[in-house]
């Protein structure tokens, strides 16, 4: 789970690591109180969405840049006016871009220098790992492409923690030396303790700054947190913006499905994550394109696989649905009835291609023929995403 | 013929008496899995199915009744403190079901694991199974023959899928062991190539990957160097938005790294023969294995 800027800059805060000072209005009343809560001068606007390369974003009515210096005021509350309310693209929103919800309006700082400073995991030791560059405000993917040099890592022992000297090398690596030094050091531990206990899976400031009065803070803020986690932290839970997910995902999480969505027209419902990876792949090899990533589960019942034919139907760009389960430990008759029934409660428009294999296949394909409803059968994972590639094309 | 788990395995399953411990442990049963234990802390004393005792700890299970392998369904709030008191009791094999282990859990239990001699497998998966033999896991038992094949996957029905396809063409397999879809496992893609290049029975290897981390990039170059047996690979996602958790909570491309293409590359440069669509998995490993 992925939560705004703000709200990470209120956690910085908690944590004590220092963040130009800032307030957000989530409507135009809220504006002027906003404004006011800051001292005069140079300020920034900066829409709240889950994505980055807000800076260079346009907005879909042509309004340039999610993330604005303003000399006055004046010029950052009718900024904001022009953010709020209105879709940002990026280059990691997509086209359809995303709505903003929130304008956050924060005091400008005078920058000297500008740096990056992340913790994530590292899955190769299975450690955290905190990723230092004196290169700032720029994709760290493009520093570790082109310069690795300027690039400081520290692998963090998981039971022991973050050790303080641990930290000095963080900031001797960032190049700082006497009050910014000892500012930067305490920010590196902060920033590992707020990593640790909200179980966040990724923490990254880009770009942290030294201010041209010498003192280092926190100029962005970014925050993921382990979703398996969640349940020990109903105050970070309740962090979660649902305007920043697709509505079909989150009536899917609600009945236990793991959908995705995507861009084309070919639904798809599995039962187990790889094998539903691997039928979106099987669908592009013969030339069709995967509407969704969709996972019942091991155990799916016929109220989910209704639920999950409701969400894939919602979805205006299907024009066809592939089914396929590997009845294991659940039987595929079992499935197939469970399969009938939803196509039943459920108007299926689309050309509906189903395949089965595992315990009690036989009996399941006799239910689907037997059942009148119009469902193509399919003989193997490969049989199956021909079919409904050629169904799709000739509609 | 097999790695890891055979007929002499002593099972214990830790959290036997909940839904999916009861009802996944009868299925072992049935199997012929060697289950001598079970474990819910507060129930010792009571018998499972009038034939397994149960105890209250790993520890007294282990020596009761010589249990020498664990499998965990415990629910994922308690499931690293489970796998610990495993290794504490020295099971040499444990097998953990659970999805959903936090991820700063499991970071602790895998340095804990490194420091003891045993095996994890999991969590997050299907388990592992020696057709005919043990099945420690969820993968339904029928699908399984008996034969020369080691099947090592992060995914379970996909798994499914690939030893369905073995099956049907006659070819049966050595073990299958399903190492699951998080960020942290015990069992890596490497330590299972290298399980089966040692072990004498098993002929041919098959390793199904996906996208996220580079174990499959590792466990290529450790091919390239060390197996000389036949290998096919499966690399699923090659569809995967970046930046998308599928299903798995380790199936993610961040920043470039992980994605199916990097993999697919780095099996091949290993010379893996590696299979372009799900359904022909085992046909692929059948172009560079005769059995």
């Amino acid at each position: 789970m992925n939560i705004h800027e703000y709200q990470a800059k209120a956690l910085f805060e908690q944590y004590g690591i220092p963040t130009p000072k800032g307030q957000i209005a989530q409507n135009p009343e809220e504006f002027e109180d906003a404004v006011n809560t800051l001292s005069d001068g140079t300020m920034v606007v900066k829409s709240q969405i889950h994505a980055g390369g807000r800076g260079k974003g346009v907005f879909t009515d042509g309004f340039q840049g999610g993330v604005k210096v303003l000399a006055s005021k004046e010029e950052a509350l009718e900024a904001g006016g022009r953010m709020l309310g209105n879709t940002l693209v990026t280059h990691q929103t997509g086209p359809a871009g995303r709505k903003v919800g929130t304008v956050y309006f924060t005091e400008a700082s005078e920058i000297a220098k500008e740096y990056y400073l992340a913790i994530l995991l590292d899955r190769a030791t299975a450690r955290p790992v905190i990723v230092a560059s004196t290169e700032g405000g720029v994709e760290i993917e493009r520093v570790a492409a082109e310069s690795p040099e300027k690039i400081t890592r520290v692998f963090i022992d998981p039971i022991l923690g973050l050790m303080p000297y641990q930290a000095r090398q963080v900031a001797l690596g960032l190049g700082f030396s006497g009050t910014a030094f000892r500012q930067a050091v305490k920010i590196v531990m902060a920033l590992y303790k707020l990593f640790h206990e909200t179980d966040a899976s990724l923490v990254e400031i880009n770009p942290l700054i030294l201010t041209k009065e010498g003192d280092v803070e926190a100029l962005d803020a970014k925050m993921g947190f382990d979703d398996n986690a969640l349940f020990r932290h109903s105050e970070i839970a309740a962090l979660r913006d649902l305007n920043e997910e697709d509505p079909k995902e989150i009536e899917a999480s609600k009945h236990s499905l793991n959908y995705i969505a995507l861009d084309g027209n070919i639904a798809c419902m599995v039962n187990g994550a790889g094998l539903a990876m691997a039928t979106m792949d099987i669908i592009k090899h013969y030339g069709g394109n995967p509407a969704n990533f969709l996972d019942v589960g091991g155990g799916a019942t016929e109220e989910q696989v209704t639920q999950a034919f409701k969400i894939i139907l919602s979805d205006p760009k299907v024009e066809g649905i592939l089914v396929n389960i590997f009845g294991g430990i659940m039987k595929c008759d079992v499935i197939a009835a469970g399969i009938i029934g939803a196509a039943k409660s459920v108007h299926i428009d689309v050309p509906l291609v189903v395949r089965l294999e595992g315990t009690n296949v036989d009996k399941g394909k006799q239910l689907l023929a037997e059942s009148g409803l119009s469902i193509t059968s399919a003989d193997s994972l490969g049989d199956a995403a021909e079919k409904i590639v050629q169904l799709v094309t000739a509609s | 013929m097999s790695v890891l788990v055979n007929k002499n395995t002593r099972v214990v399953v830790q959290g036997i008496t909940g839904n999916n411990g009861t009802f996944h442990s009868r299925q072992c049963l049935e199997y012929g899995t060697n289950i001598v234990a079970g474990v819910t802390p507060g129930k010792g004393g009571q018998v499972f199915d009038d034939k397994v005792p149960v105890f209250d700890s790993v520890g007294q299970a282990a020596a009761e009744t010589g249990a020498n392998a664990s499998l965990i369904f415990v629910p994922p709030a308690f499931a690293a403190d489970s796998i610990l008191e495993a290794v504490d009791a020295g099971m040499e094999v444990i097998v953990c079901i659970t999805e959903g282990i936090p991820t700063r859990d499991m970071a602790e239990v895998k340095q804990l694991l490194e420091k003891s001699s045993s095996v994890l497998i999991g969590p997050n998966c299907p388990g592992i199974i020696t057709p005919g033999e043990c099945k420690m896991g969820i993968m339904p038992g029928y699908i399984h023959v008996p034969g020369k094949v080691g099947v090592v996957s992060r995914s379970g029905t996909l798994t499914y899928e690939a030893v369905w396809q073995l099956t049907v063409r006659g070819h049966g397999q050595s073990t299958c062991i399903g190492i699951g879809g998080d960020p942290i496992i015990g069992t890596t893609h490497i330590d299972a190539v290298k399980l089966f290049n040692a072990d004498p029975e098993t002929e041919a290897i098959i390793l199904i990957g996906e996208i996220g981390g580079t174990a499959e990039e590792e466990a290529a170059a450790y091919i390239k160097d060390h197996v000389n047996k036949p290998v096919a690979a499966f690399i699923a996602g090659m569809t995967a938005p970046p930046g998308r958790r599928m299903g798995h909570a380790g199936a993610i491309v961040c920043g470039g790294s992980g994605t199916a293409e990097a993999k697919i590359a780095a099996l091949k440069d290993a010379g893996i023969a590696v299979a372009e669509t799900p359904s022909v998995i085992a046909e692929t490993l059948l172009t560079v294995y005769s059995g």
